[in-house]
């Protein structure tokens, strides 16, 4: 062994700092082609396509022929629409309510698994699955439960009809869109909460329980406090994914496709549908640009205002 | 001002038991230490008298009041953590003031009692500073102030100097024991640092892996040690041990084959016993070579003290340290005689690691583990 080893030791490698050096360029192309090709196709593609659509409009007859530019009348013809309107707003409300409902469960479940209270492990070990779960899934899942006329809710309405029914009423509608989201992020708020909840010592629990805090107070005088930045992470992350996430259009085509009367038609909704149903390619492709720039705005928003008053340390 | 009554306390976490019956009792306003090795039991126990772990079995009161089933809060203690447990989004001011806060005291009279908190523990400048702003020895203050702004029956304190650098250490434990003497509340202070427990000590106890050893003050224990373990465990360096056997005649043990006289009242009753011999190093003699009555021996190495030394001596493979004072030179590798006064030896069953000549009702239990060991 001792011959091998010496002509070893006279070079000592700089392990840490080594770095492949590849003498030919198209080796190193070549490995990374493949998710070259998948961006180019899926990503750059598309959003140049959505560029040049929302800026002019399609052949009359379709086909391939030449585009007529228009400037920006599209956008022009979007916020004339007070349908369109309604549509943001419906977004908002349904991103506030899903995201406060998500995150005030998982916080209320984080906090009883901290405190161990019994069964806490298998809750915690089962508890994910449903984030695994794909949102179209979940939605169907959720129409076959919340049927007014023979779901497992429908109970409800052999006490008084109409009590609940979601194909009627929007409000109902709303929050059932709203439940079913909210009940598929729960399970990824609550892994990230409860991690939180652990990195806080326990000293600083018993500290607290010393100078007579019970356990809502705590909640709010020490875990909300020292939570902040990953409440704040969790805050930007479900208020866009509920925004324009995919797990939204999934849902409310599967419960509600966007009614009754539209009153569940949240923008990304309403995107789909008049590109490929309705077959307005440029007018949808002006939406889309829009919704880019309010999530944009949103999350410039939470991080000037909100983060402000996170502590980090 | 509270007494604490702890009876036949155990603890265990699913098979394994912690605590095997803990008796003790804590007289009002007394300052008690309680002492022994990592993993030993001290800090459950005092978490017990916290509230912040559960009783196994056995009871807990304070003031006479059983406390088994009450929560923290309700139980009148107030507790320093090891790490202090500052909450690092408050200020000093609303750290020192949370318990107050909570308690729904008002914003005068609290504000009056977080200023009057901070001139006692040293903190009026630094009251709008975060803890991650201040340094191990204001942090530590910030939690004594902490604890003491209640006016709690009962302060417990968990390691709360290990964390700090030698010399603040020292200081702390000075201002924590003026601190007793001013409030005069019943307190209670786990370490396993013996000079803290010595100096600050009303009432010393000494644990060992569940069970309490010895409870004295500090000289009883460290004069009389009713175990080996407590022996070996307080003094530094610890107590030497040899183990021999009691001579039929009752007044010598023999000591890598030389006679080592012993009080000859003490070897009557156990005549022919075997014993561990136990002597401090301070009370052993270094002598030159081949002097009567010595052990020989040779030097293994000194260690220098500046206001003395210890020399670690060797004996048939066994290792012994006398402290000496400055005069005498000993090198490395030399020959000496080692004289052990027999006023000074003590005995210990080789069998239970009980002191042979304690005054105190034998034990219930019999150490196998110091034995062992």
């Amino acid at each position: 062994m001792a011959f091998l080893a010496s002509d070893e030791e006279a070079e000592p490698v700089d392990l840490m700092n080594k770095r492949a050096v590849f003498k030919s360029w198209w080796l190193p192309i070549a490995f990374a082609m493949p998710q070259l090709l998948l961006i180019f196709f899926f990503f750059y593609w598309p959003a140049t396509s959505v560029l040049t659509w929302a800026f002019s409009l399609e052949p009359a007859f379709g086909g391939v022929g030449e585009r007529l530019f228009v400037g920006w009348d599209n956008f022009r013809e979007v916020f004339a629409d007070t349908e369109y309107w309604r549509s943001v707003s419906l977004s908002l409300l349904f991103a506030f309510g899903a995201t406060a409902l998500s995150m005030f469960i998982a916080f209320v479940l984080a906090i009883c698994v901290d405190r161990q209270l019994k069964g806490s492990g298998l809750f915690r070990f089962f508890y994910i699955w449903p984030y695994a779960i794909a949102a179209p899934a979940v939605g169907l899942a959720f129409r076959f439960i919340f049927a007014p006329e023979s779901g497992l809710i429908a109970v409800v309405n052999t006490w008084s009809p109409d009590l609940w029914n979601p194909a009627k009423f929007g409000s109902h509608a709303m929050i059932l869109v709203v439940v079913c989201f909210a009940w598929k992020w729960i399970g990824y708020n609550f892994i990230f909460m409860t991690a939180g909840l652990q990195s806080i010592p326990r000293s600083l629990i018993e500290a607290s329980a010393m100078d007579g805090s019970g356990p809502v107070r705590r909640a709010f005088d020490l875990q909300i406090p020292l939570l902040a930045p990953t409440l704040f992470f969790l805050l930007v992350l479900n208020l866009t994914e509920s925004f324009v996430g995919p797990d939204t259009y999934g849902i409310v085509d599967l419960t509600t496709e966007g009614g009754p009367n539209k009153s569940t038609d949240v923008m990304v909704y309403r995107i789909v549908s008049e590109a490929f149903r309705g077959l307005n390619y440029s007018g949808a492709a002006a939406q889309s640009l829009v919704l880019i720039a309010l999530i944009m705005l949103f999350t410039f928003i939470q991080f000037r205002y909100v983060e402000r008053r996170v502590h980090y340390k | 001002m509270a007494e604490i009554s702890i009876k036949d306390i155990r603890k265990s976490y699913g098979r394994t038991q912690i605590l095997h019956g803990v008796d003790l009792n804590f007289k009002s306003g007394e300052f008690v230490v309680i002492l022994g090795p990592s993993g030993c039991g001290k800090s459950t126990l005092l978490r017990m008298i916290a509230g912040l772990e559960e009783i196994s079995s056995g009871e807990i009161s304070i003031d006479g009041t059983v406390v088994n089933d009450l929560e923290p809060r309700d139980r009148g203690c107030s507790m320093v953590f090891q790490n202090y447990a500052l909450y690092p989004h408050m200020s000093v001011a609303a750290n020192i003031g949370y318990a107050l806060k909570v308690a729904g005291v008002p914003r005068a009279e609290r504000d009056r009692r977080i200023a009057e908190t901070a001139r006692i523990v040293g903190l009026e400048e630094l009251l709008d500073r975060k803890p991650a702003q201040l340094s191990g020895g204001q942090r530590q203050r910030v939690a004594m102030g902490r604890a003491i702004i209640r006016e709690p029956k009962v302060f417990l304190f968990d390691e709360p100097l290990s964390n700090l650098d030698a010399k603040l250490r020292v200081q702390m434990r000075v201002e924590i024991r003026r601190l007793h003497k001013r409030l005069s509340a019943t307190s209670v202070f786990v370490t396993h640092d013996q000079v803290e427990a010595m100096t600050l000590a009303d009432k010393l106890i000494v644990m060992n892996k569940g069970h309490v050893e010895q409870v004295g003050t500090p000289l009883e224990i460290y004069h009389r040690p009713r175990t080996r373990f407590v022996g070996s465990f307080i003094g530094s360096p610890a107590m030497n041990f040899f183990d021999s056997t009691v001579a039929p005649e009752g007044n010598f043990v023999l000591f890598d084959g030389i006679r080592v006289a012993i009080d000859p009242a003490l070897g009557r009753d156990n005549a022919g016993k075997p014993v561990a011999a136990g002597i401090r190093p301070e009370h052993c003699r270094l002598v030159s070579a081949g002097t009567a009555n010595s052990v020989p021996a040779i030097v293994d190495f000194v260690e220098e003290l500046g206001s003395g030394r210890i020399v670690h001596v060797e004996i048939d493979g066994q290792n012994f340290a006398v402290a000496m004072d400055e005069g005498q030179l000993f090198e490395a590798g030399s020959s000496v005689g080692l004289q052990l006064p027999a006023e000074h030896i003590q005995l210990f069953s080789l069998e239970t690691g009980l002191r042979l000549d304690d005054d105190v009702p034998a034990l219930k239990r019999t150490i196998k583990t110091t034995v062992a060991a």
